[in-house]
């Protein structure tokens, strides 16, 4: 593997590989989860504590006739059967989703996808929870369903949602944004047109662990704590407390160790709901935890956008204008997670890195009988999307100018002095130099030499593919004026403490799914106070524990939060400073600060490092007036901007001609995250992008029956990568700080996932292109290479 | 966690014990060795045996014993066994390659060649190596030791001529001098079923010309070997034309289905496309069992 290591210089260190700050150190979550004692919702167990399991429909689109519950109740271990009649009792059988549309938590009147929740089971052990599953007597009357999105706007679609008054389509919205009119007259006139319709297929997140909860509410005191599986705790009380009308002061979130969520576990999913239900209804806890069909067929999926892409360039391949229309699939609810205003999410900064003079996009969401969800799934919401649409079209604009991918980019991207660059959509990115990320990865991947070796290898008749994708992120989401989720603004907290002995406990509202955050956010610390990052306890996912903010989701974890740490040390060192003033009897406009110090100007000698100082304000000296007997702090961060991170990709595919097998021999990484904190959590994240993009293109996708049977119900049907199907991969980086971020990082959670699948992609459709191959839909499985390479390449969808 | 219905568990010291256990629970008891594929489909409930009973501790059925001129196999023995066997490699290249790409290493440490044969998923490459080399399975219940041949083991998806009351004790494989033999398999990834598979076993002359053939294919509807595709080679001299025309034939002989994993004619175009593949490959290491 070629990784390009770096070492921050760091005086205070003394030891370059163990930097006080920033730097290339192991994670301090790693011992815990390499010797297996991570403690996950399903290690929890509580005394008394019950299990729940939820009948799930068989068939996507039904009228409820019927349940009996009659046998489940006679079950000698179970205690409750909860069924839709019951909730609607209770006031909670449909409940709000985070886009303004209501969502069944056990079907009342009508099934609307397969395997929506039907009923809940509580038993004594969760054996005889799913046991008892096999005695409810469900009838059914069985409707047409609408599985083709396209055909979801038909005269005679099946009405998914007429439980709405009114309501007689399957229209959700229809969006539109960007300048029509300009973009229609920049394409009368241009010398070049291309268009492509392009689908990104339904994917799922599909973690390790799947979403569960246990649920603990005590009748004594009213106070209910629900450990749940999710990836934004303070977000999840307000709700509760909205949905289930107890008061938020008598709720407790808590977040433990999560087994990888990637947007999965951002919403409110019914189990979790009846997990609160079954605890209220026995008065003892209620484990939920959801088999992996029931992850993958109910609960959020991604993508799901059928785009038809337009650009228009001159002759000389100078790109004008960019023009979108897309099909949305939402499935039976709208159940989008994400924080903009508009349905698409940032699908509208699909005009990429390129300096355009006019972009105009439309969006058309639709109801199908299919799982609702539409969630980030590391995709910044919805950018993933954008830039599949962009690189792909890029590409194809080469192709008919023929003209190098790598140079049409090259000529395109908006330069290092327009920043901060408004698009056409409305976006003002806040730095960039593409250009030389560009020729960093053309560099680290010998571009010209593979381009060499591709002639000679399609002389020979094989199959050689070279891929270029490079992409703008935009993360960290956001100014509160702009970003919400159901009215919380996008603001983090953080709160600091420093102990007398100069150890520190940091905590924070956002929450690790496999993140590092106990690292990151340590050094983060440590960068500010001298403090080593060992001597900083993270403390999270625990909303008794820290201050409120919206959680971990579109990378915005060291944008909005880290950004809230960074300023809440720096007003702990400020505090440190009025204190080392008092005891060094001198002024604080006279000291000067070092990492870990404050020294007298010009007289090294006489400082107090921040332990002496942090004994000193717990102590007995007189302090300033003005300044309490703690080192603490609090601060509350409302980012002026978003991030954009950006980055270039490179990836080299072989395929067989006789099967169509594709190999990913290469894949170089060159990626701009702004300042680097820990290179390796970074370059940690980044390959896991990366094989999730090596999924995504070439082997994900939730397919459905003409029934509405969900075809991807378990990994045996529903394909991730492993380790055979990726390169090593080749990460390398250049550092464009973020001009408004307190310390200029701009996350990289998401931009891997969000980078590679065009870069793959387009290495296929390179490889392919001696067969007259313009375009293929993913997921780039041998079968459907083979029919592309037959000239009649098919939509997945 | 996916959860079975409830079943019942006990663990044979024997064969003997094994057949004792299965005559005493009757139809409703299901033989376990490795598990990969009863236990999903029992976590998934689509199986739901009354009994298991495990001869995960006879030992008497994990050998690799070359036998005269028969390599004589264990049910019991492990995939990764007949992977790292170098008698296998020597003398079936074909068990090698197919052992190399069946899923992943867990799977391999733990599943055995009679799950494998007596699952009998119609994506199951062991199935086709057999048929390919001519081998012959060793079954014992109530009444003693029967012999029987691939031809009459396989009987259909998911069915085998190993009745409810007995227990497929080994495998045999004839070994023929000049032979060589080759597996490859088209997999959307590693580790899931087959798209498709064929696997070939060719016994050359001493002119060099072919004196024995088989042809199988995997996860492509098809019974048995490929018949037509090994009568045109028979008494010839291998040749790339001659593979061509084998690789045609398999391609009618056999009958896909449609599904994820692909169109019918995709599946087609691979039945002629990997017949030619291990045909070549088996040659070619057959010549080399001649030259050396």
């Amino acid at each position: 593997m070629t990784v390009i290591h770096e070492r921050d210089s760091n005086p205070a260190a003394g030891d370059a590989d163990r930097p006080v700050g920033y730097g290339r150190i192991q994670r301090k979550e790693d011992p815990r989860f390499v010797r297996g004692k991570g403690h996950y919702i399903d290690d929890l167990v509580l005394p008394g504590m019950l299990h729940g399991a939820i009948l799930r429909a068989p068939v996507a689109h039904a009228r409820l006739v019927s349940i009996d519950t009659t046998n489940a109740l006679a079950h000698p271990k179970v205690l409750a059967v909860i069924t839709g009649k019951d909730l609607e009792g209770l006031k909670l059988a449909w409940a709000p989703t985070l886009s303004a549309d209501v969502q069944a938590v056990l079907v009342t009147d009508k099934v609307r996808f397969q395997g929506q929740e039907v009923a809940f089971v509580v038993a004594e052990d969760r054996y005889a929870a799913r046991d008892a599953l096999e005695l409810i007597d469900v009838e059914y009357d069985v409707l047409p369903p609408l599985v083709d999105a396209r055909k979801a706007l038909d005269a005679d679609a099946p009405v998914i949602r007429d439980e709405i008054p009114g309501r007689t389509d399957n229209k959700i919205f229809d969006w539109e944004i960007g300048n029509a009119a300009e973009t229609e007259a920049l394409f009368a006139s241009a010398d070049v047109v291309v268009r492509q319709e392009m689908v990104y297929p339904r994917v799922h997140p599909a973690p390790m662990e799947t979403c569960g909860a246990v649920a603990d509410f005590d009748a004594v005191n009213g106070k209910l704590t629900l450990y749940e599986t999710t990836q934004a705790p303070h977000a999840h009380r307000t709700l509760f407390a909205i949905v289930a009308g107890i008061p938020e002061h008598k709720i407790r979130i808590v977040s433990p160790d999560i087994g990888g969520g990637f947007g999965n576990k951002v919403g409110i999913y019914p189990g979790y709901i009846l997990a609160v239900v079954g605890s209220i209804v026995t008065g003892r806890p209620v484990k939920w935890v959801e088999d992996r069909s029931e992850n993958l067929m109910s609960t959020s999926f991604a993508r799901d956008y059928i785009m038809e892409g337009e650009i228009a360039a001159t002759k000389d391949g100078k790109i004008l204008a960019l023009r979108t229309n897309v099909l949305a699939d939402h499935g039976a609810f709208n159940a989008t997670a994400q924080p903009t205003k508009t349905p698409a999410g940032f699908f509208s900064i699909f005009t990429g890195s390129y300096d355009l003079q006019a972009a105009y996009c439309k969006v058309t969401g639709v109801y199908t009988n299919k799982a609702p969800g539409g969630v980030a799934y590391a995709c910044s919401f919805r950018v993933t999307e954008a830039v599949y649409l962009v690189e792909r079209m890029v590409d194809i604009l080469a192709r008919k100018l023929d003209m190098d991918p790598a140079e049409l980019r090259l000529k395109n991207f908006i330069k290092p002095e327009q920043f901060p660059y408004a698009n056409k959509t409305g976006w003002v990115y806040d730095s960039g130099n593409y250009e030389a990320a560009m020729r960093k990865s053309m560099e680290l991947a010998g571009y010209e030499d593979l381009r060499r070796e591709q002639v000679e290898k399609r002389a020979k008749g094989e199959l050689m593919g070279i891929g270029i994708s490079f992409f703008t992120e935009v993360v960290g989401a956001g100014p509160r004026k702009h970003f919400d989720i159901v009215g919380l603004g996008m603001a983090d907290g953080a709160e600091l403490r420093v102990h007398p002995t100069g150890k520190a406990v940091v905590r924070i509202s956002v929450q690790s799914q496999g993140q590092g955050h106990e690292t990151t956010f340590a050094q983060i610390v440590a960068e500010e106070l001298g403090i080593p990052p060992e001597n900083i306890d993270v403390v999270h996912g625990d909303t008794d524990q820290t201050p409120f903010g919206l959680g971990t989701y579109g990378s915005r974890s060291t944008p909005v939060s880290g950004g809230a740490v960074a300023l809440v040390a720096r007003k702990v060192r400020e505090k440190a400073k009025l204190i080392a003033a008092a005891m060094l009897e001198t002024r604080p406009e006279d000291l000067e600060w070092e990492k870990g110090r404050w020294f007298v100007k010009g007289d090294p000698t006489a400082g107090k490092t921040i332990e002496d100082i942090a004994m000193a304000a717990h102590g007995t000296m007189t302090l300033p007036e003005g300044i309490d007997g703690n080192l603490d702090a609090e601060v509350t961060y409302d980012p002026p901007n978003l991030t954009f991170p950006f980055g270039a990709y490179i990836c080299v595919v072989d395929i067989d001609p006789g099967t169509g097998h594709v190999k990913v021999r290469r894949f170089i990484a060159v990626d701009d995250c702004g300042t680097r904190i820990n290179p390796m959590i970074i370059e940690g994240q980044v390959h896991g992008g990366l094989t999730d993009g090596v999924g995504m293109a070439l082997m994900e996708i939730i397919e459905f029956d003409a029934d509405g049977n969900n075809l991807g119900g378990s990994f045996m049907d529903y394909l991730i990568p492993t380790a055979m199907e990726v390169p090593d991969w080749e990460t390398g980086f250049t550092v464009t700080p973020s001009p408004h971020h307190p310390i200029g990082a701009k996350g990289i959670g998401e931009s891997a996932t969000v980078g590679s699948p065009p870069a793959i992609v387009n290495a296929v459709v390179d490889a392919l292109a001696p067969y007259g191959v313009v375009h293929m839909d993913m997921p780039c499985t041998p079968a459907r290479v083979w029919e592309a390479m037959q000239g009649r390449p098919r939509p997945p969808i | 966690m996916q959860i079975p219905a409830s079943f019942d568990y006990v663990r044979a010291s024997t064969v003997d014990d094994a057949l004792e256990l299965l005559a005493r629970h009757g139809p409703e008891s299901r033989v376990i060795a490795g598990g990969h594929s009863l236990l999903p489909m029992m976590k998934l409930r689509l199986a739901r045996p009354e009994w298991l009973i495990d001869i995960n501790d006879l030992f008497e059925l994990d050998f690799i014993l070359l036998d005269g001129d028969r390599l004589r196999v264990g049910a019991l023995t492990r995939h990764t066994a007949l992977l790292e066997s170098t008698e296998v490699a020597r003398l079936f290249s074909i068990i090698s390659d197919a052992e190399a790409v069946i899923a992943d290493p867990v799977v391999r440490n733990r599943g055995t060649i009679g799950g494998s044969l007596c699952q009998a998923d119609p994506a199951e490459d062991l199935s086709t190596v057999c048929d390919v080399l001519r081998a012959v399975a060793v079954v014992r219940g109530p009444g003693g030791e029967r012999l029987v041949d691939m031809n009459d083991f396989h009987r259909g998806p998911y069915e085998t001529a190993v009745a409810p009351d007995e227990l497929l004790c080994e495998v045999r494989f004839p070994v023929r001098p000049r032979s060589g033999s080759a597996y490859e398999k088209v997999e959307r990834r590693v580790g899931d079923w087959a798209v498709a598979a064929a696997g070939a076993a060719i016994s050359l002359a001493e002119d060099g010309s072919v004196e024995a053939a088989a042809i199988g294919l995997t996860a492509l509807g098809l019974d048995g070997t490929v018949a037509e595709a090994e009568a045109v080679l028979l008494g010839r001299q291998p040749s790339e034309e001659l593979f061509v025309e084998a690789g045609r034939l398999a391609a009618i002989a056999c009958d896909p289905v449609a599904d994820q994993r692909g169109q019918i004619d995709y599946k087609r175009h691979l039945a002629d496309e990997l017949t030619r593949r291990v045909l070549r490959q088996a040659c070619a290491r057959a010549a080399q069992t001649q030259e050396g």
